[in-house]
């Protein structure tokens, strides 16, 4: 087994993190992961993230649970038992569409919601009894944590502190 | 450090010197430390509460509705006011997670959580009243479209009363994932500073295993966002479902277009209305007083004078068309002359002093911001909503079209004791809530520090004008 070097730059702000990610990346230094307490605004774009598709996939799902929906009602009110209730006429589904509106949103909305959230959990790999994710519990706290997976430890360890690191940590995991 | 730039107009949303490692303190120290006498007896007196409304409602169910006050004229009284009123409470949590995110409202922040903890609670309370209100309420699971064995006999799409059961589920669980996708930061952050084995392991569960890595806070930004931009309509159209129980009827006064607008805005009213009677004590209680401050509770009051604004202008309208129809039968809704001369003229005038009088003291800038006053008026307000759903419900129901079948409602005993029951039962979940969850939403906040810390805000001011002397 070969082991990799996970090396750690731990900043105590956020725009010092940013400046930090700018300049690591302007070096040409592929960054792992970054942790942070709190959605950093521009840390993404800073990162070269890619934009997330669950929205696109939100839309597909909820126009999923409107078709679903609008067979569901045209199947039970218009084709399995067309009956006369209160004078509603049930010869077609368009013809009563008006009183279907409402079920139909309504799943169209929870088709969309839960089936994203779902997305969200699964992509993002977090479930009840998951591991913890983050390697520094103060990074939930107020500490933001740069990880760089590199032979190159003194080099970085430099640029770390050049960006003005509060702590710099290596781990050597199997 | 432009980025954090913010009008100095604007005042301070975080006060104190406050950095990261503040908030979080703040924010953990209920959670952390033990409960006080003064959450004992309260948890106590909701407990008895809720003790004697299960035994209320264990008592319907086992007797019969008739142990209720309704009767032949008047079939839904205290019921349906109070699953209109807890549903109506419960819109103002997701108005200020969804609507006031779509509109970048920084305030909201450190009120959402505990909104959206209020939504919850309230629909649960409202989710009662549709099941308890059947005369057999263990065929209820009829009400879906379920495949059986009586050849798929199915349910009748064009009941608001079914709409109201897609709504209403839809709602509550969408409103739960809302929430509880926001508290996953938050419980991890209680968790990377538990101690105690147990504590760290039950926080474990609920975080899942978060991280805040930066392609997740990507994700999770954009989730909030689109179930904000779902939940948005989503309050709308629970509410005006609500509302269609009475305006597709053809009872005079119910059968009225001006409902589905008019209920939503009375939602919103009194939802916020209750968000301050909690803040109010919650701020205190917890010590939260820089994060929930004047300004917000200034914010939530202009918001319950606009949409009580609109709730008035209802009411003008129903009072204006009520007589414009020309229609006899419009004499004696909930809104007229006739109402407010009739057998039920004080809950006519309750619902003017309660709804449309005592709030417009909120114009004045003094008590709009005086914690006291806006207290007293939150409660005023939600009385007031008891009783529009009352008037509404009651008043027109028990003058209809035939003289022969006019007649008075009374509670019993067991309509107050469920009433009273869900209250407790509100409270207890509430209460244990604000011990156990992170009651501001923590990684939220901190985004809003450096701009609408009041700190920060000191400093860029002053910066600023160095700026220009130079």
């Amino acid at each position: 087994m070969n082991m990799n070097t996970k090396i750690y730059g731990l900043y105590g702000d956020d725009d010092e993190l940013l400046n930090a990610v700018h300049s690591l990346s302007k070096k040409g230094v592929k960054i792992n992961e970054v942790y942070t307490p709190f959605p950093v605004h521009g840390l993404d774009k800073a990162l070269g993230l890619k934009k997330t598709r669950i929205s696109d996939l939100a839309f597909i799902y909820g126009a999923y649970g409107l078709i679903l929906m609008a067979i569901t009602t045209w199947y039970m009110m218009n084709y399995d038992w067309p009956q006369d209730i209160g004078g509603k006429p049930s010869f077609s589904w368009a013809e009563n569409v008006t009183a279907f509106a409402v079920p139909m949103f309504e799943m169209t909305v929870f088709f969309a919601a839960h089936f994203m959230a779902i997305t969200y959990l699964l992509r993002s790999g977090l479930y009840p009894g998951a591991k913890t994710k983050n390697p520094d519990p103060r990074t939930t706290d107020d500490k933001f944590l740069i990880e760089i997976e590199s032979e190159d430890v003194d080099r970085l360890r430099d640029m770390f502190i050049e960006t003005g690191a509060e702590e710099v940590t290596v781990k050597k995991v199997q | 450090m432009s980025g954090h730039y913010e009008s100095p107009l604007r005042e301070p949303l975080i006060l104190g010197h406050k950095t990261y490692k503040d908030i979080t303190e703040d924010v953990a120290r209920p959670v952390e430390s033990r409960a006080g006498k003064l959450w004992w007896i309260a948890f106590s007196l909701a407990m008895i509460a809720f003790i004697y409304g299960f035994g209320c409602i264990s008592y319907t169910i086992g007797t019969g509705i008739g142990v209720w006050g309704l009767n032949r004229t008047i079939n839904w009284a205290w019921d349906i006011t109070n699953f209109v009123w807890w549903v109506g409470i419960g819109h103002a949590g997701t108005l200020i997670s969804a609507v006031l995110l779509l509109f970048r409202q920084k305030w909201r922040m450190s009120i959402n959580r505990s909104a959206e903890a209020m939504t919850i609670f309230a629909v649960v309370q409202a989710g009662l009243f549709p099941l308890i209100h059947m005369g057999r309420p263990w065929v209820g699971y009829w009400v879906f479209p379920i495949p059986n064995n009586f050849g798929s006999l199915w349910v009748n799409f064009n009941s608001p009363l079914l709409w109201d059961v897609f709504a209403i589920a839809t709602y509550f669980s969408v409103s739960v994932v809302f929430w509880y996708m926001g508290l996953i930061p938050d419980f991890a952050m209680i968790r990377d500073r538990a101690t105690k084995p147990v504590t760290k392991r039950i926080y474990s569960i609920l975080a899942f295993g978060w991280g805040g890595k930066a392609k997740h806070w990507q994700r999770f930004e954009e989730l909030s966002l689109v179930l904000a931009g779902l939940a948005t309509p989503l309050v709308f159209s629970v509410h005006t479902t609500v509302s269609f129980d009475f305006a597709t009827s053809v009872i005079k006064g119910w059968h009225s277009t001006i409902y589905p607008p008019y209920f939503v805005a009375g939602a919103i009213f009194s939802g916020f209305a209750m968000v301050q009677t909690l803040l109010i004590i919650a701020r205190k209680v917890v010590g939260l007083e820089d994060y929930i401050t004047r300004k917000h509770i200034e914010y939530m009051n202009i918001v319950i004078l606009v949409t009580g604004g609109m709730v008035t202008v209802a009411y003008l309208t129903e009072f204006f068309v009520a007589w414009y129809s020309g229609s006899r039968y419009e004499d004696f809704t909930y809104f007229t002359v006739g109402a407010a001369t009739g057998p039920y003229w004080w809950a006519f005038w309750l619902l003017i002093l309660c709804n449309v009088l005592i709030p417009m003291s909120l114009w004045v800038r003094p008590l709009r911001r005086s914690f006291l006053w806006t207290f007293i008026v939150s409660i005023v307000i939600n009385i007031g909503m008891w009783f529009e759903r009352f008037d509404i419900i009651v008043i027109n129901l028990s003058r209809d079209y035939l003289p022969s079948s006019w007649t008075m409602f009374m509670p019993s005993f067991v309509d107050v004791g469920i009433f009273l029951g869900t209250i407790g039962f509100f409270s207890v979940l509430y209460l244990l809530y604000a011990r156990t969850f992170p009651v501001i939403a923590q990684a939220e906040l901190k985004t809003i520090l450096k701009s609408s810390g009041e700190s920060y805000k000191k400093h860029h001011i002053e910066h600023e004008h160095d700026e220009h002397e130079h």
